[in-house]
């Protein structure tokens, strides 16, 4: 029985996992319809963001204050990536709407050279970020052993998606944000700049794909090319949920998480990835755009 | 809208060229040269640098991943052949020549390794390749070599079950790793064990070396699992680690995944005084991506540490830092590279010449004072009779060795002098 309960648990956290990734994407992709593959490398900027302030913390800052490195690297990782993120949109992004095989090609060239930036800086080698203290280790209840990095993680990505939802549905910008997704001539004809708003949306993207590499840190390795690991997984919660679904993109991963550790824990690790993707080629066939799918007026 | 579409397309084009020429940086010959018209010998670029190959030097060739993700770990050995060569240029070279090397990037790409390595043998004409890393690469560049009569000396640890006439095998055998290590488990920790692998050839044929052992010593095997290469979440691996309470978990993950494991399996509250972990992929250079603090007290087998007590280690370590910088790592194929370019030269030297064959029927019995020790290559198998060692990870990411073979030990690639493995293929 607790083991039944251990693995719900693992699910959820496996599925917070996949949201914090997929979150980023599901405004490029999802709200933009950018083919964004440079979302994994935003990812690893995010990642070095947080080694970099545990280099400044532990060389310039007091050792009782170490902890608070993490607490910094949040805002700091959203801030930074989201900067470059603006700067791909400026530079790359914006001559490529609504041409998305150009966008792929391009965005996957401007991830590689972010992944060799990293590289003439950091080295090939991977770099380890060590977590703060309040971090390890694990709650025990029941009988179960609950790590505090996922705990961390689970309450983290409730936050993101409490202030993205209030954003996009509560203010007068997301509500900017929403019209230029749905029908961009008919909100440029209303007077909204639909330059700022892309510029924005992207740049908050990015902004969320770096907050997701700074959780990573806490549960996987931190290396040029981790970007990999992670963009297909981010691509599949999107997919599923339903492009330009932000409810979607939560039941998504929280539904994958979930079915991917049982079927671990009943087969393997390598068995488990085969059935999932098996139920989401099935899935799809059944339901071609996603659990929820956004009816507009516009032509596509 | 019109004007802008030659600037895209400038841009997106710019902006992938020079991503893969960074990609390549390191080494890239290319074919344009090639069919340029340069005959004979190589005319090839290594870091911008030409090499001159004439008749005062011999032409060596270094094929790593430079790029992609076993960069990580080919770059440091590819560091470490460099050294040798360095050191015995300095000494005079190879039968008083030069040796030049051509360094080639595999890409963490098996077809890459192959065509770079007939690049290597027909354009080049290198008298040995030192290069490959996982058996998969190994594997692309065998044939290549049988079919050029050239020879390649690989650095790393493996699976055994293997033995090409054009191959000299400087890692260890299963027998002078796992082997070892499997027995000193069981009589120092314990007979239950978990068994942990990434999904390739490597670990599925080392878990059926242990299946076979624990068999034949009475112990047990509770779980075997596999996860795909950069898998990152053992969430549900430790689950079972639970479950099944095992004293031993065998690692054979490679790579990145690596890092996920310990750290969760630290996050879990499982340390090393609940369950004993052995490695025979993470070594110093590894432990500097996955933390000391949540990797002590677990355990490795290799042939080689950094903290290897010899007069030759002493020396190895203080060179590699002096080149490379104070705060790099040895290991152990870090170490392996660098003595296979020794045991070459020397052989080349017995031969007199750097002709295949004849440096093949040399080499048999070649021994030299390695930093792990003596090494002496087994002409039977062209395997390298070596020390074993398992050691404990400290604090400061270093090993301490708490137990040795005592002497080399003789390779048994194919373990024929265990009854119990008869049944392995």
């Amino acid at each position: 029985m607790s083991s039944v309960a251990m693995q719900i648990f693992n699910g959820i956290s496996l599925g917070s996992v996949l949201l914090l990734v997929a979150m980023g994407l599901a405004i490029t992709f999802g709200l933009m319809r950018v083919i964004n593959m440079a979302h994994g490398d935003l990812i690893m900027i995010g990642a070095y963001v947080t080694y970099l302030m545990q280099v400044i913390f532990v060389q310039y800052i007091p050792e009782q204050f170490f902890d608070w490195y993490f607490i910094l690297a949040i805002p700091a990782a959203f801030i930074i990536v989201a900067g470059i993120g603006m700067l791909l949109e400026f530079t790359v992004i914006r001559h490529l709407y609504g041409r998305p095989l150009d966008s792929l090609l391009a965005t996957f060239g401007a991830g590689l050279i972010l992944q060799q930036l990293i590289r003439t800086i950091f080295g090939a080698p991977n770099v380890g970020v060590q977590s703060p203290s309040f971090l390890q280790g694990s709650l025990e209840i029941f009988g179960l052993y609950l790590p505090f990095s996922r705990l961390f993680m689970i309450g983290l990505v409730i936050v993101c998606l409490g202030g993205l939802f209030i954003y996009l549905y509560r203010t007068r910008q997301g509500r900017r944000v929403r019209a230029v997704m749905q029908n961009r001539e008919m909100a440029t004809c209303v007077g909204i700049s639909s330059r700022k708003v892309d510029s924005l949306t992207f740049a908050m993207g990015a902004g969320f794909a770096g907050v997701a590499g700074c959780t990573l840190t806490l549960i996987g390795p931190i290396g040029p090319t981790i970007g990999l690991n992670y963009i297909v997984d981010a691509f599949m919660v999107v997919v599923v949920g339903g492009v330009g679904a932000l409810t979607g993109t939560v039941i998504g991963a929280l539904g994958i998480g979930v079915f991917n550790t049982f079927f671990e824990y009943w087969t393997n690790a390598s068995m488990g990835k085969v059935l999932i993707f098996a139920l989401i080629i099935a899935f799809l066939q059944w339901r071609p755009s996603g659990l929820f799918s956004m009816k507009t007026r516009s032509l596509d | 809208m019109k004007k802008y579409k030659w600037g895209i397309a400038l841009f997106s084009s710019a902006f992938i060229l020079s991503a893969c020429a960074a990609g390549d940086e390191a080494a890239d010959t290319g074919f344009g040269e090639a069919s340029a018209g340069e005959d004979e010998q190589s005319d090839s670029e290594e870091n911008s640098e030409e090499v001159v190959v004439d008749e005062d030097s011999i032409p060596v060739g270094l094929l790593h991943s430079l790029s992609g993700t076993m960069a990580i770990s080919e770059t440091s050995v590819r560091d470490a052949v460099m050294l040798a060569i360095d050191e015995i240029n300095e000494d005079g070279g190879v039968l008083g020549k030069e040796i030049v090397p051509i360094v080639e990037d595999g890409a963490s790409d098996e077809p890459v390794f192959s065509e770079r390595a007939s690049k290597l043998l027909q354009q080049d004409d290198v008298a040995a390749i030192f290069g490959t890393w996982t058996s998969a690469s190994r594997q692309a560049v065998l044939p290549v070599v049988e079919e050029h009569n050239g020879l390649l000396f690989y650095p790393v640890q493996y699976e055994g079950m293997e033995s090409s006439p054009n191959i000299f095998y400087n890692g260890a055998a299963p027998n002078q790793q796992i082997v070892p290590a499997v027995e000193w488990l069981f009589d120092n920790v314990g007979d239950s064990f978990f068994l942990l692998g990434s999904d390739y050839v490597f670990p599925r044929t080392a878990n059926q070396i242990i299946q076979a052992q624990l068999d034949d010593l009475g112990g047990e095997v509770v779980r075997e699992e596999y996860t795909p290469m950069g898998h990152t979440d053992y969430n549900t691996i430790i689950s079972h680690i639970r479950d099944t309470e095992p004293d031993v978990i065998f690692n054979t993950l490679n790579g990145d995944s690596n890092v996920a494991f310990f750290n969760q399996l630290a996050d879990a509250g499982i340390t090393s005084d609940d369950v004993t972990v052995l490695s025979v992929s993470v070594a110093e250079e590894e432990i500097r991506g996955i933390g000391a603090e949540v990797l002590e007290g677990h355990y490795a087998s290799w042939n080689y540490y950094q903290t290897t007590d010899t007069p030759e280690n002493d020396t190895f370590v203080s060179n590699f830092k002096e080149a490379y910088g104070e705060d790099r790592v040895t290991g152990d194929p870090i170490e392996a590279a660098y003595f296979m370019v020794y045991l070459w030269a020397q052989a080349v030297e017995e031969a007199g010449t750097t002709e295949t064959d004849a440096v093949r029927e040399a080499a048999s019995g070649i021994t030299f004072d390695a930093p792990n020790g003596p090494v002496e290559i087994d002409g039977d198998n062209q395997h390298v009779y070596k020390t074993v060692r398992i050691g404990e990870v400290q604090g400061d990411g270093q090993f301490e060795e708490v137990w040795n073979s005592g002497e080399p030990v003789k390779p048994d690639p194919y373990l024929e002098t265990y009854d119990w493995a008869e049944a392995i293929q």
